[in-house]
């Protein structure tokens, strides 16, 4: 037979009909992709949403934190720095805010579900902070442990959630470096402020081992299983610690668990068992600065609201 | 044969719930061009009352860092779609339709080693 006459493979991608849900979990199981338009089940639709909207809520939770360290930067480069930083952040919620939107849950009400507590964001956030070492901890790991799970975000059967991710996560790199710029330059100063980072790290550490939640059954993990999320909870932990322990340890700091160690026979970090019952409670709204923070987002809503009246209010003369 | 060409509009309800005679919202489409000449590729969307506001969101989000040369920003609703495998993909062999689909490999091995012996 003549090599030109072969049939080409033909596109193989398991499609699926409006309502047949069975053959929606068979597309997203082999790796397909749902847009916004498409017909998805309602079960699908919620996991994305509730996913989406606790992701927007901790972006623009998580920069008030960092908002306490505008005024007292050190110098005018760290300020411009750090407002960018902080303007970044509440574009990625305004971003998230969005995919969540379209899947059917108006932004109002998402953010007067966060108000009142009805909505989550992540634990890092519901911290103090205490000095300007926790500016360059928190840009540096706490950006770093949530870049591991948003670069596997980028693979998310959503497709509009996957396409923001690959934004959010180029201007994540920027970030990371200017946290690992500003704990490297108080690794290079004085003694005193060698011991600040230290002090820092030890505060943030049981946090960051939190952060990616408890090991899941990952036979049970419906999210992971229609590929809203591509990696589960210790893959990412194990990720976070393979990269980031030697980066921490080459700058003479002492991770606070005296468990930590790499097994070299199962390629895997072990730890201490983090406190799985402070990130329960912090997470539901009983950390040490929950309710400071909520407070000042009631605050901020309430003092905002005649921009929104302006933008959205009826249209007076001409 | 039939095309199925669906407007955005049948999801962008939800946003026209104007209950006090505010101004309706929608979604506007975003499409960036990096640099001069470079194709327009979607970016993402943002919800604006009007035309003004729907270009300073784009610009805001799409636009900060001087990583655009361009944006577009179209009303989803004049985006048609098409996405009908039976149009797109038919199942149907187009590699005649691709250069892909001619293996000439052995055919100039041949041609070429009947001309050698020509010329001999």
């Amino acid at each position: 037979m003549d090599d030109a006459d072969t049939i080409q493979p033909l596109n193989s991608r398991p499609r699926y009909a409006p309502g047949d849900s069975d053959a929606f979990y068979a597309h997203v199981g082999s790796g397909g992709k749902v847009e916004a338009d498409d017909w998805m089940p309602d079960e699908y639709r919620a996991a994305v949403l509730k996913f989406v909207e606790m992701h927007a809520n901790s972006e623009l939770m998580g920069v008030l934190p960092e908002r306490d360290w505008i005024m007292r930067a050190p110098n005018l480069r760290r300020k411009l720095a750090l407002t960018s930083k902080i303007q970044d952040e509440v574009g990625h919620a305004q971003l998230l805010y969005r995919v969540a939107e379209d899947l059917g849950k108006p932004r109002v009400q998402m953010l007067q579900d966060l108000l009142d507590g009805k909505t989550k964001f992540h634990n890092v956030f519901h911290y103090p902070t205490k000095s300007w070492a926790d500016v360059g901890i928190i840009a540096w790991l706490v950006d770093a442990a949530a870049i591991v799970s948003q670069q596997a975000l980028r693979d998310s059967s959503y497709a509009p959630y996957a396409r923001t991710m690959k934004k959010i996560c180029w201007e994540e790199s920027v970030h990371i470096m200017h946290g690992r710029d500003v704990v490297l330059t108080l690794m290079n100063g004085t003694a005193i402020q060698r011991a600040m980072v230290q002090e820092a790290l030890d505060r943030w550490w049981g946090p960051l081992m939190q952060m990616h939640g408890p090991p899941t059954d990952p036979a049970k993990d419906k999210d992971l299983h229609w590929g809203i999320k591509a990696k589960n909870n210790e893959q990412l932990r194990q990720e976070f610690l393979s990269i980031y322990v030697p980066r921490i340890r080459e700058l003479g700091l002492t991770i606070p668990d005296a468990a930590l160690a790499h097994d070299d026979v199962s390629g895997r970090w072990q730890y201490t068992e983090p406190d799985w019952a402070e990130l329960k409670s912090v997470v539901t709204g009983h950390g040490p600065a929950s309710q400071e923070r909520l407070d000042f987002r009631r605050d901020n809503f309430a003092e905002t609201q005649w921009v929104r009246d302006a933008l959205l209010g009826t249209a007076t003369a001409a | 044969m039939v095309a199925v060409v669906r407007s955005g509009q049948s999801r962008s309800t939800l946003h026209d719930m104007s209950s006090h005679g505010e101004r309706v919202e929608r979604v506007w489409e975003v499409f960036r061009q990096e640099d001069e000449g470079d194709p327009m590729i979607h970016s993402g969307n943002v919800n604006a009352p009007d035309e003004e506001l729907a270009i300073h969101y784009a610009r805001e989000f799409y636009g900060r860092r001087g990583e655009s040369h361009r944006l577009w920003i179209v009303p989803r609703e004049s985006v048609l779609e098409l996405d009908d495998p039976d149009l797109l993909k038919p199942p149907l062999d187009r590699s005649h339709k691709k250069p892909g689909g001619y293996i000439i490999k052995h055919k100039l091995e041949a041609a070429k080693a009947r001309a050698g012996e020509g010329s001999t």
